[in-house]
């Protein structure tokens, strides 16, 4: 496709093009070299790890329970799915059964994290394309939710708010109010952005036929997630590996086949709508008493209570917080249905009290590999379209 | 979970049918299968996992490296493996010595491979044979060690 202009100087070159690591509709800070002739997209070369941080170098030196607070930062635009993906793997490997309640609650704030999740990517993906307003409606929905988990765990985006074997703390009084309140608007809200946008001339003109990935590349590629069910390919990790009691609830894998910007675009607005539904189920399983986390002396630290009374209380309490505990030894690899798509957490102990190590399968990191495939033959402007459609989060990217 | 338990093995079996060379081991724990392939057969076994229409692990979701300096052999290089179809999942598991840290390339079997082989040469200084562009992915081009190896230390070398 190399350009037959004739200059002065000789047949026309292509041009190399660095779009970011600055740029606003790179997400952070991706870099990606384009090599264009003109407009036209010849090839693309995503270019990362300037948010690297060494998160599995660290998680390597601290214990079990302080990593998880590492695991925060990973995808900060869902830390809870990080916060779950990685107390199970950790249950896993010691083998420690979670109460019902807690897999529950679990399951509500994922399902909310998903929802609050997929409302930045829209926000921003429709910014990058043009149409503002959508980010102003679907910001101050996810504000919402960011007050919800405010108020359970006590902070808006680094929740740390799963431990493994339960939760961190009783769910405050009332939240279940506050949920319910948040998600009985929320369809109407989701209808909102649906009307601004769904049979919109300008967005279906930028979206649709746009960074097609066939079913082949998909699985080639290994993509997963939205970028998958968005070509045809019907896998979701919460149906094939029930986790934290997915299968106890009712909810539909939305699929689309196109697998262009549009058909992704699609899916996410549906996931919405059924984490709607599965969040509602959750409000109405979840009991409103019981225990939030499991009874395991010497992994589960013990009441406040228990620890001011009782011996062993405070033996427990006393060992846990200076020297953690210690699985068996073994490898486990667990992997949940994140808002991206496969997040999976390999954790390999070999007996001590921390962790020997501590893999992160991040799905922006595999989805950004299909970027070239995505974009390479389209317009520059496509690009932009194309890196917001892999919802892709930096801070997962690089680790 | 038990008749998953049996579909693992029965690819276990699978594999051995086939060709029993390629299985040294297998390691089972917390219900799930690690089959340990020699170097010199991991091409062929994984060319194999996933053209079998009855295996069919199409999707490769991940590749880690554990060091478990100092002990020999160092390296071991995990495949984790997916089957969309068949929902089931399988590592397998290379060892690499510390002074031959060479691994074929499995980019042309799963493509998705690249990245996931980029960063772990980036990290744990492994070469990945026939890969079409083994160069840093995570860390800058012009550093010097692999951070990820266990004789790195936490707060690196300065």
């Amino acid at each position: 496709m190399s350009s037959t202009i004739q200059t002065a100087a000789g047949p026309a070159q292509p041009m190399v093009l660095n779009m970011g690591p600055q740029h606003p509709s790179t997400h952070g800070v991706l870099r990606v070299i384009l090599e264009l002739d003109g407009e036209i997209v010849l090839k693309a070369q995503p270019v990362i790890g300037y948010l690297h941080t060494g998160i599995e170098k660290s998680c390597e030196s601290k214990t079990y329970s302080q990593a998880i607070t590492l695991t925060d930062r990973i995808d900060y635009l869902a830390p809870l799915s990080n916060n779950l993906c990685y107390c199970l793997a950790a249950e896993k490997l010691i083998g420690l059964e979670v109460p019902k309640r807690a897999q529950y609650i679990r399951v509500l704030l994922t399902e909310l994290t998903r929802i609050a999740s997929h409302l930045v990517w829209l926000g921003t993906h429709a910014i990058d394309l043009g149409a503002m307003s959508v980010f102003l409606y679907s910001f101050r929905e996810r504000e919402e939710i960011m007050k919800i988990f405010e108020y359970v765990s006590g902070q808006r985006m680094m929740t740390s708010y799963f431990r493994i074997g339960g939760l961190a703390l009783e769910p405050p009084p009332g939240w279940l109010d506050r949920v319910r309140r948040v998600i009985d608007a929320m369809p109407g809200h989701v209808d909102e952005y649906e009307d601004l946008l769904t049979k919109n001339r300008i967005w279906m003109g930028r979206t649709q036929g746009v960074g097609i990935l066939s079913a082949a590349d998909v699985i080639a590629m290994g993509a997963s997630g939205p970028m998958m069910r968005g070509s045809g390919i019907n896998y979701d990790t919460r149906k094939a590996f029930p986790y934290s009691s997915y299968d106890e609830f009712d909810f539909n894998i939305p699929v689309q086949t196109a697998g262009d910007c549009y058909a992704r675009y699609q899916v996410r607005v549906a996931e919405i709508r059924e984490s709607i539904k599965i969040v509602r189920q959750a409000m109405e399983k979840v009991p409103p008493q019981g225990p939030f986390r499991a009874e395991a002396p010497g992994i589960i630290p013990p009441s406040r209570e228990e620890m001011k009374t009782s011996i062993e209380g405070l033996i427990y309490h006393f060992k846990i917080f200076t020297e953690g505990f210690a699985p068996p030894p073994g490898e486990v690899y667990q992997a949940i249905e994140s808002p991206r798509g496969e997040l999976g957490v390999f954790m390999a102990s070999d007996g001590s009290a921390k962790p020997y190590r501590v893999k992160f399968r991040t799905p922006s990191f595999v989805n950004l590999q299909s970027l070239p495939k995505l974009c390479e033959g389209r317009l520059i402007a496509d690009v932009v379209a194309c890196i917001g459609t892999t919802d892709i989060v930096l801070g997962e990217v690089d680790r | 979970m038990e008749p998953q338990e049996n579909n693992k093995n029965a690819a276990v079996a699978k594999l051995r049918e086939w060709d029993a060379q390629v299985v040294t081991e297998v390691l089972e724990f917390r219900g799930e299968t690690t089959v340990v392939v020699p170097k010199q057969h991991l091409q062929r076994a994984a060319d194999y996992l996933r053209s079998e229409p009855s295996l069919g692990f199409s999707f490769l979701s991940d590749i880690t490296v554990l060091d478990r300096f100092p002990l020999e052999p160092r390296f071991e290089v995990n495949y984790h493996l997916l089957s969309p179809e068949r929902k089931q999942r399988l590592r397998l598991k290379v060892r690499v010595a510390g002074t031959d840290a060479v691994v074929p390339t499995v980019t042309g079997i799963w493509p998705t491979a690249n990245w996931h082989e980029r960063e772990n040469f980036d990290m744990f200084g492994i070469r990945f044979d026939g890969h079409p562009n083994l160069t840093r992915i995570l860390m800058p081009d012009e550093w010097e060690g692999y951070p990820l190896r266990k004789d790195y230390p936490v707060e690196g070398y300065r």
